[in-house]
C-alpha cells in the first residue's frame, strides 16, 4: 500500500479498487464471523413457537354430589399432571372453574375462571349472585352472562363438561384468546 | 466522504445526512476507521481485536443462554440440560459459549505474548498495560465462575477446590470463601452468585476497563513493531481486514471443534445426535459420591499440577502454591513497564514470560501426562513390574527374594515409580469413562416423557437402579458376589476371586441352566467357593438330576422355564404346558418340592430357600434384607450379612430403597429409552 496520507479519500484509481475489495472482503468476514453465534442464539430464543401446549382434554374434577342443584356457581380446582419445559410435575391444580347446577338436574355447567377481557381471575361475589373480575370490573351473571356497561368483549368461557354414570363431573380444560369478540381456543 | 450514490441523493442518503446533522455519527466512524497504522497493517496487531471480537460473541451467547438457564441448585443442571438437549439450536449456542472461552484464554496469552515481545507495554503505554493485566484476571473469573453454572459434577467438585483455596487468603480467608460460596454450604447461592459474578458484576467491570482501555490505545495510536521500515496503512480497511479475517478463523476453530464429531458421526454411517456435539455436560452435581474425575478446566491445569509440587507441606504449601507464586507472578508482571524502561529489564521480560508460559505449557504436559499415561505408557515393557508390584505390594526385600538377581530386582524397583504412575492413570481414566456413562445415564433419564421431577436430576439419579445398582452392588455384595457376563474374556479369573455365586443374570433362564449343570453347581459361579460346596443342591444337581429315567431333559428344561418365570425375567414364549409341567415338578415333594417350599405345595420353610417368586423382586428384596429368615438360607446361611435388619443399637447397613435399587439393578429392571429402531 502507497498511501502515506491519513485520508482515504484521495487513493490513486487502482488504490480505490484495491481498497473496495478490501473493505468487502473485511465486512463479510466480519459479518460471517458476527452471525454464528447470533444465528444460534435466535435459533435457540424461538425455540418457544415449536412447542405446543398440552391437548386439551378432560380433567376429572369432583363428584355430581359436591355440586348442590341450587343454581349457585362453586369454585372447583383442576388437577392434573403438568410439564414445564424440564421438570414433570405430579399431580396438582393447574387452575379453576366454576360448577353450577339447576334444581333437579343432572347437567353441571362449567365456567372457566379466566376472565375474557385480559385474563384475570374472576371471583365469585360472596353472595355467590354474579361474578365479578378484581381487575377492571367487569361483571357477569352466575350463568357467565355479560353485565353491561363492560370492559369485556364477551360473555364468560363455558366449558364442556361431562358428567359420568358414577357422578364423576370432568371438565374438557381448555384456554381461549382473551380481549376479542370470539371464543377462540388456544392451541 | 464520498458517497457510493452518485447523483441525487437517495433517501438513504438523506437520511444519514439528517442523523450526520443532529449526531454527527459520520465523523464518529470516520474517527474510528481512519487511524494510522505505522509501518502498515500487520497480522500480528490482530491479537487484540479477536479478544473484542471473541468477547462479544460471548455476550450475545451469553444473553441468549440466560434466556433459559435458572441459577438453582434444583434447576441448573436441569436448564442446561434442556438447552442441550431439547430446545433447537441449544447445543450450538452452548457449544460456541464454551469453546470461544477456551479460545479467549488462548488469545490472551497470545496478545499478551505480542505486546511483551514488541515492548508495547513501554511509556506512555504502561497504564494500559496494566488495564490489559486487569483484563486478563477479569476474563479468567469470568472462566472460573462460568465453569460452575451447570452444576455437574466438574463444576461443582472444581468449584469446591477453588473456593477452598480462596479460604486459604491470609486473615479474611474463611469469610471471602463463605461470601463467594454464599454461605457455609454449596447450594442455591453459590449459583446465584456465581451467576451474577460471571453475567453481572465481572462482565461489566470488564466493559468499563475494556472501553478505558481501547480510548487510551487509540489515544497513544498502535505501538508498531520496531524498526519501521515499510509505509504507513490505514485501519480500514487495511489492519480490519486482517483483524476479521483472524476473527472469522477464530470462529471456524470453534465451529469445528463443535461440528468435527458430527461430521465424523456422519462418514462413518452413524446416527448424529445434536444433544451430544458441543460442550460436555456431566452427571448433575451430587455431594455424596466421590468424584476421581475432578480436574479444572485444561487452562488451569498447570495450577492444579503446580500445586502439587507443594503436596506434603499442607496448608502451608497450598497457601504458596495458590496464593504467594501465582501473586508473585502477577506482581512482576504489573512492574514490567518499569523494569522495562531499561534495555536489560526488557529483555528480562521478554525472557520471564516467555519463560512464565513455557513453565505453564510443561506444567500442563505434566499434569497430562500423569492422568493419560494409560494412553501411552510401554505396558509390554511394564509387565513384569507391573506383576511384581502388585505381589510384592513394592517391598524391595520381597522383590529380592522373588527375583532372586540382585541387579534385575534393582532394576524392576526402579520401574515401580512408573508401575503406580500407571495404576494412578488407569483409575484416574476408569473414573473418566464412569463419569461420562453417568452423565449419559442422567441425560437419559431426563429425557423419560414423564420429565424430571420437581425435586431435581440428582433425585431421578439416585432413584435410578442403573446408576446405584453397580455402586451399591460394589460397596456391599461386591467383595464376595462377582457378577460378570460368563461370556467374557476375563470372566474366569474374576470368578476365581469371588467367593460368593455370580449374580449376573441371576433370575434368568441362562442363570438356573448353570445352575443345574453339575459341572458348573459347584464352580465358581454357583457354590464353589462357599459353605454349599458340598450341600444338599450341589449333591442333588450332581446325583438324582442326572438319572435320565426321572429327569428327562425336557423336564430340566421345564423347570428352568418355570424359575425364570417366577422371577419375571422369563420367555413370555413359553408354552402354557411347559410351564404348567414345571411348575408339577418343581411343587413335587419327590422333586425339587422335597426341600423347596414352592406355593402350597406343604414342605416346610427352613430346610431350603423358599422357590415361590423365586428371583422376583420382592424375593431379592428378602433375601438381601435377611437371608437368615427361614425362607431362604435359614440357620445354614453361609456369611451373607443381613443387610436390611437393624442390629441392636445399629441401623441396618442398607436402607429399604438402597436395596430395592440393588435388587432392581440385578433383575435389570430399570428405564430404558425407547428406540426408533425398536430393539
Ligand atoms: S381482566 Fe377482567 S375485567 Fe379486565
Amino acid at each position: 500500500m502507497q498511501t502515506t496520507k491519513a485520508d482515504g479519500d484521495r487513493d490513486s484509481a487502482g488504490d480505490t479498487r484495491r481498497g473496495f475489495l478490501a473493505k468487502v472482503a473485511a465486512l463479510a468476514c466480519g459479518g460471517l464471523a458476527t452471525v454464528a453465534p447470533l444465528a444460534a442464539g435466535v435459533w435457540a430464543f424461538l425455540d418457544p413457537l415449536r412447542r405446543k401446549g398440552a391437548a386439551a382434554t378432560f380433567l376429572p374434577v369432583t363428584e355430581l354430589t359436591a355440586v348442590p342443584d341450587d343454581g349457585v356457581p362453586r369454585q372447583f380446582a383442576v388437577v392434573s399432571e403438568r410439564i414445564d419445559a424440564w421438570t414433570g410435575f405430579p399431580r396438582e391444580p393447574i387452575g379453576a372453574v366454576y360448577l353450577r347446577r339447576e334444581k333437579g338436574s343432572q347437567q353441571v355447567e362449567a365456567l372457566s375462571a379466566t376472565c375474557p377481557h385480559a385474563g384475570c381471575f374472576v371471583e365469585l361475589e360472596a353472595d355467590g349472585r354474579c361474578f365479578r373480575c378484581p381487575c377492571h370490573n367487569s361483571t357477569f351473571t352466575r350463568d357467565g352472562g355479560i353485565v353491561q356497561p363492560s370492559p369485556s368483549p364477551r360473555v364468560m368461557d363455558a366449558l364442556e363438561c361431562q358428567v359420568s354414570e358414577s357422578g364423576a363431573v370432568s371438565v374438557k380444560w381448555q384456554n381461549f384468546y382473551t380481549g376479542i369478540a370470539d371464543k377462540v381456543a388456544r392451541e | 466522504m464520498r458517497s457510493p450514490f452518485r447523483g441525487r441523493p437517495g433517501p438513504l442518503r438523506k437520511l444519514g445526512d439528517f442523523l450526520d446533522d443532529r449526531t454527527g455519527w459520520r465523523g464518529l466512524v470516520h474517527e474510528a476507521l481512519y487511524e494510522r497504522v505505522p509501518g502498515g497493517a500487520r497480522w500480528r496487531y490482530v491479537w487484540g481485536s479477536t479478544l473484542v471480537f471473541a468477547f462479544m460473541t460471548q455476550v450475545i451467547t451469553g444473553l441468549f443462554l440466560w434466556a433459559s438457564y435458572s441459577a438453582s441448585a434444583q434447576t441448573a443442571w436441569e436448564s442446561v440440560w434442556y438447552i442441550q438437549h431439547e430446545m433447537a439450536g441449544g447445543w450450538l449456542l452452548r457449544g460456541i459459549h464454551h469453546f470461544m472461552a477456551q479460545a479467549m484464554v488462548i488469545l490472551l496469552a497470545l496478545h499478551l505474548l505480542q505486546v511483551v515481545i514488541d515492548g508495547a507495554y513501554k511509556a506512555p503505554r504502561e497504564v494500559n498495560f496494566w488495564l490489559g493485566l486487569v483484563l486478563m484476571m477479569l476474563v479468567l473469573g469470568m472462566a472460573l465462575t462460568g465453569y460452575l453454572l451447570p452444576w455437574d459434577q466438574k463444576g461443582y467438585w472444581a468449584t469446591r477446590v477453588a473456593t477452598n483455596l480462596a479460604g486459604l487468603v491470609p486473615l479474611v480467608g474463611p469469610q471471602l470463601q463463605q461470601l463467594v460460596v454464599g454461605g457455609p454450604d454449596y447450594g442455591h447461592h453459590t449459583l446465584t452468585r456465581f451467576f451474577a459474578l460471571h453475567a453481572g458484576f465481572l462482565p461489566a467491570t470488564l466493559v468499563l476497563f475494556l472501553v478505558v482501555h481501547l480510548a487510551l490505545f487509540r489515544k497513544h495510536g498502535l505501538h508498531a513493531k520496531q524498526p519501521v521500515t515499510r509505509p504507513d496503512g490505514m485501519f480500514w480497511p487495511d489492519q480490519l481486514l486482517k483483524d476479521t479475517v483472524a476473527m472469522l478463523a477464530v470462529m471456524a476453530v470453534v465451529l469445528g471443534v463443535i461440528l468435527v464429531p458430527a461430521v465424523r458421526a456422519m462418514l462413518a454411517g452413524g446416527p448424529v445426535v445434536a444433544g451430544e456435539l458441543g460442550a460436555e455436560l456431566g452427571a448433575p452435581a451430587d455431594p455424596s459420591q466421590p468424584y476421581a474425575a475432578a480436574r479444572p478446566e485444561w487452562y488451569f491445569l498447570f495450577l492444579f499440577q503446580f500445586l502439587k509440587v507443594f503436596e506434603g507441606w499442607g496448608a502451608t504449601g497450598e497457601f504458596l502454591g495458590a496464593i504467594v507464586v501465582p501473586g508473585v507472578i502477577m506482581l512482576v508482571m504489573f512492574l514490567m513497564p518499569i523494569v522495562g524502561r531499561w534495555r536489560l529489564g526488557h529483555r528480562f521480560n521478554v525472557a520471564f514470560t516467555l519463560g512464565l508460559l513455557a513453565g505453564v505449557a510443561a506444567l500442563t504436559g505434566l499434569a497430562l501426562d500423569e492422568d493419560y499415561y494409560a494412553v501411552w505408557a510401554d505396558k509390554q515393557r511394564l509387565a513384569e513390574a507391573a506383576r511384581l508390584y502388585d505381589e510384592t505390594g513394592g517391598d524391595e526385600a520381597k522383590v529380592l527374594a522373588s527375583v532372586g538377581d540382585k541387579a534385575k530386582a534393582r532394576a524392576v524397583a526402579g520401574q515401580f515409580h512408573a508401575v503406580e504412575k500407571l495404576r494412578r492413570s488407569e483409575a484416574f481414566l476408569a473414573a473418566v469413562s464412569t463419569a461420562r456413562a453417568d452423565a449419559e445415564r442422567a441425560a437419559e433419564l431426563a429425557g423419560r416423557p414423564e420429565r424430571i421431577p420437581p425435586a431435581g436430576a440428582l433425585d431421578l439419579v439416585r432413584r435410578d437402579p442403573l446408576a446405584q445398582g453397580p455402586r451399591l452392588f460394589a460397596q456391599h455384595c461386591g467383595s464376595c458376589h462377582a457378577h460378570v457376563d460368563p461370556a467374557r474374556p476375563d470372566a474366569a479369573a474374576i470368578l476365581a476371586k469371588s467367593s460368593a455365586a455370580n449374580l449376573h443374570g441371576f433370575g434368568t433362564a441362562a442363570w438356573m441352566r448353570g445352575l443345574l449343570d453339575p459341572e458348573q453347581v459347584a464352580g465358581p459361579a454357583y457354590f464353589g467357593n462357599t459353605a454349599h460346596r458340598e450341600g444338599d443342591m450341589v449333591g442333588f444337581v450332581q446325583g438324582d438330576l442326572q438319572d435320565k429315567d426321572t429327569w428327562k431333559q425336557a423336564d430340566i428344561e421345564a423347570v428352568i422355564a418355570v424359575m425364570a418365570a417366577e422371577s419375571g425375567l422369563g420367555d413370555a414364549a413359553t408354552p402354557a404346558q411347559t410351564i404348567a409341567r414345571g411348575r408339577e415338578l418343581v411343587a413335587a415333594t419327590d422333586r425339587c418340592g422335597g426341600c423347596h417350599r414352592f406355593g402350597d405345595n406343604g414342605t416346610d420353610l427352613g430346610t431350603a430357600c423358599d422357590l415361590t417368586g423365586w428371583g422376583g423382586r420382592e424375593w431379592l428384596v428378602g433375601i438381601i434384607r435377611d437371608p437368615t429368615h427361614e425362607r431362604f438360607y435359614g440357620t445354614s446361611n453361609d456369611r451373607m450379612p443381613s443387610f436390611g435388619k437393624a442390629a441392636e443399637s445399629a441401623a441396618p447397613l442398607l436402607t429399604a430403597e438402597q436395596i430395592g435399587l440393588i435388587a432392581d439393578w440385578l433383575r435389570g429392571a430399570w428405564y430404558r429409552p425407547a428406540t426408533l429402531a425398536g430393539e
